[in-house]
């Protein structure tokens, strides 16, 4: 190639290299508007440059002293806390998805009795999304006292939303010919629901269930913080003092968990997914 | 126009529905044994989570009554002065939210924007190394997996109270999670631009910015966009445990049983979220438009 060649193409197909006034205009504004706001946000958080420098040293610090990990005389405690992690995870998905399947049923366009009824239910299901799990165990600590079963209940009614909004999607997109053909021999809407619905979304629910018990271990290991049961409990009285040896061990011990828990679950998804991939 | 109807002899006819029975009752079985190994995992995982019924039903009185207590009382005829009381600290709380808002933004683009010069390295079709891809994935596995709150209480000592360390402990989970997500991005590219790049003697850094980046580009900036709705629910936590944003105040509330401050405050962070969720969405769907188009 020349070198006047890469000048004498970019002559012609300038427009192919350079986009048009407007895209550039609107790049040059989004990159403008993401700037303006990083420096509003620094100057409105007052972010502490100075105290950067202090604060990275005391984390090295920190860090240097989470060697070696230790379970500071506490393993039984510990795998106790770890297994009522596991439980408020396990129960929490169960009691969600229990609640989450009829619900979306209602909230799905294509089996809802009713647009409202479909409305007011998906509205519901946003609401309780839209509050943290976290701020649920605060509030069933309230109701039914300390303990890993407020994080059952926590767990459970912020997962029902978030299922119940990802099964009535599924629901949507099934292809209605199922439900067609059942109703064309003869069935009812209930047999149709069941022989030509159900076996199109329950391989894709269980994949979610799978991916939800998943996530929700890992966010059974911090309502402990409020008091609703877990390892969070230990972990956040730890870091509060200062027993960083102890705060690596559990760390380490809810990594491999999590590890062995998406191993288990990744093959039980190949099981059930991986049987219907030609459908 | 005539039509036959095909009849199957019954002695095959036997056969087929013999093997129709003997094949839903294993799967009878299968389905039974599966529910007896969750009965199982329940009764386990019962003891071990104190599930106590008798507890929940007693109690569950509070929970409802919970919900009528938090609401304030709002008469029609005083509906202003009720109104300008149940919300007395509006200011105060507009400003936590804007707080908790900029913490989420601050933390998504630290997030991303680590997440997006280290994902590259990361993807095993235009990885370098195997011993570097293999430390990245573990990188941003160890950051998703360690939950964000126990980086804020962390940071909150290292760098004091304040908005900092709420932004830094998002920064760091956004991190993890951006990171596998565009590495598997990355990963299902289309190779040609890239060996086009490649053949005209580019290096890596000309590869990844002229052959792989332009196709990732739309999706990356939807995921950071869905990663920055979820910021802002955790933004409103991570102040529990000092770490800014509006999540102190109401953890107080909650804990001080200042009841109509409770119904206020999630009032507010509900429609926040759910503004935020419609700008997004509306962002997102052009971008998504945009892609389908080229």
């Amino acid at each position: 190639m020349f070198p006047g060649d890469a000048r004498a193409v970019l002559d012609r197909h300038g427009a192919l290299f350079d986009g048009s006034p407007r895209q550039r205009a609107s790049a040059l504004a989004v990159s403008l508007g993401i700037a303006a706001l990083t420096v509003f946000a620094v100057w409105w958080l007052a972010i502490p440059f100075g105290q950067i420098a202090a604060g990275l040293v005391s984390l090295a610090k920190f860090v240097a002293l989470m060697f070696p990990p230790s379970t500071g005389g506490h393993l039984d405690l510990l795998l106790k806390a770890m297994g009522e992690t596991l439980a408020i995870a396990f129960l929490g998905t169960l009691i969600a998805t229990a609640v989450a399947f009829p619900i979306s049923f209602l909230a799905a366009g294509n089996t809802t009795p009713h647009a409202v009824v479909r409305f007011v239910i998906r509205r519901a299901l946003d609401t309780i999304r839209s509050v943290d799990a976290l701020i649920w165990a605060l509030v069933f600590v309230g109701v039914v006292g300390l303990g890993p079963f407020a994080g059952i209940l926590a767990i459970a009614v912020s997962d029902t939303g978030a299922l119940g909004k990802l099964f009535s999607e599924a629901i949507e997109s099934t292809d209605e010919r199922g439900q067609e053909s059942v109703l064309a021999s003869g069935g009812t809407a209930l047999l149709a629901v069941r022989f030509g619905l159900l076996p199109q979304v329950l391989p894709i629910i269980a994949g979610q269930i799978l991916y939800f018990f998943e996530s929700n271990v890992r966010s059974a290991t911090i309502i402990g913080i409020v008091g609703a049961g877990g390892i969070g409990l230990q972990l956040s009285e730890q870091i509060r003092t200062y027993d960083f040896d102890q705060v690596a061990f559990a760390v380490i011990m809810i990594l491999l968990t999590v590890a062995v828990i998406d191993w288990i679950s990744g093959k039980l998804r190949f099981a059930i997914i991986g049987r219907r991939a030609v459908v | 126009m005539t039509s036959s109807i095909l009849t199957v002899p019954p002695a095959r006819l036997e056969v087929l529905i013999a093997d129709y029975q003997r094949e839903v009752a294993r799967r009878r079985r299968q389905f039974l044994l599966a529910l007896a190994v969750l009965a199982v995992l329940i009764a386990i995982a019962g003891r071990f989570g104190e599930v106590d019924l008798d507890n929940l039903v007693r109690h569950i009185s509070n929970f409802t009554s919970y919900f009528s207590r938090i609401f304030p009382r709002i008469r029609v005829a005083s509906f202003g002065a009720d109104v300008a009381d149940w919300y007395w600290n509006i200011t105060g709380w507009l400003k936590l939210l804007l707080d908790t808002i900029l913490i989420a933004y601050l933390g998504t683009l630290i997030g991303a924007g680590g997440a997006l010069a280290m994902a590259f390295l990361a993807a095993a079709n235009l990885s370098t190394g195997n011993l570097l891809r293999w430390s990245i994935k573990r990188l941003f596995e160890f950051c998703r997996t360690v939950p964000d709150l126990v980086f804020a209480l962390m940071f909150v000592s290292a760098f004091g109270l304040g908005p900092f360390a709420g932004v830094l402990a998002i920064a760091i989970h956004s991190f993890g999670t951006l990171g596998k997500l565009f590495t598997e991005a990355i990963e299902n590219i289309d190779m040609k631009p890239v060996e086009g790049v490649r053949s005209t003697g580019g290096r890596f850094v000309e590869v990844v910015r002229f052959g792989a980046l332009p196709q990732v580009i739309s999706t990356f900036a939807s995921y950071t966009l869905l990663r920055f709705e979820i910021n802002v629910r955790s933004g409103s936590v991570v102040g529990m445990v000092g770490a800014g944003g509006i999540g102190q105040d109401l953890f107080v509330a909650i804990r001080k049983f200042y009841y109509t401050d409770v119904s206020a405050i999630l009032l507010m962070i509900i429609v926040c979220v759910a503004v935020i969720d419609l700008l997004t969405e509306r962002v997102r769907r052009r971008l998504s438009g945009r892609d389908a188009g080229r």
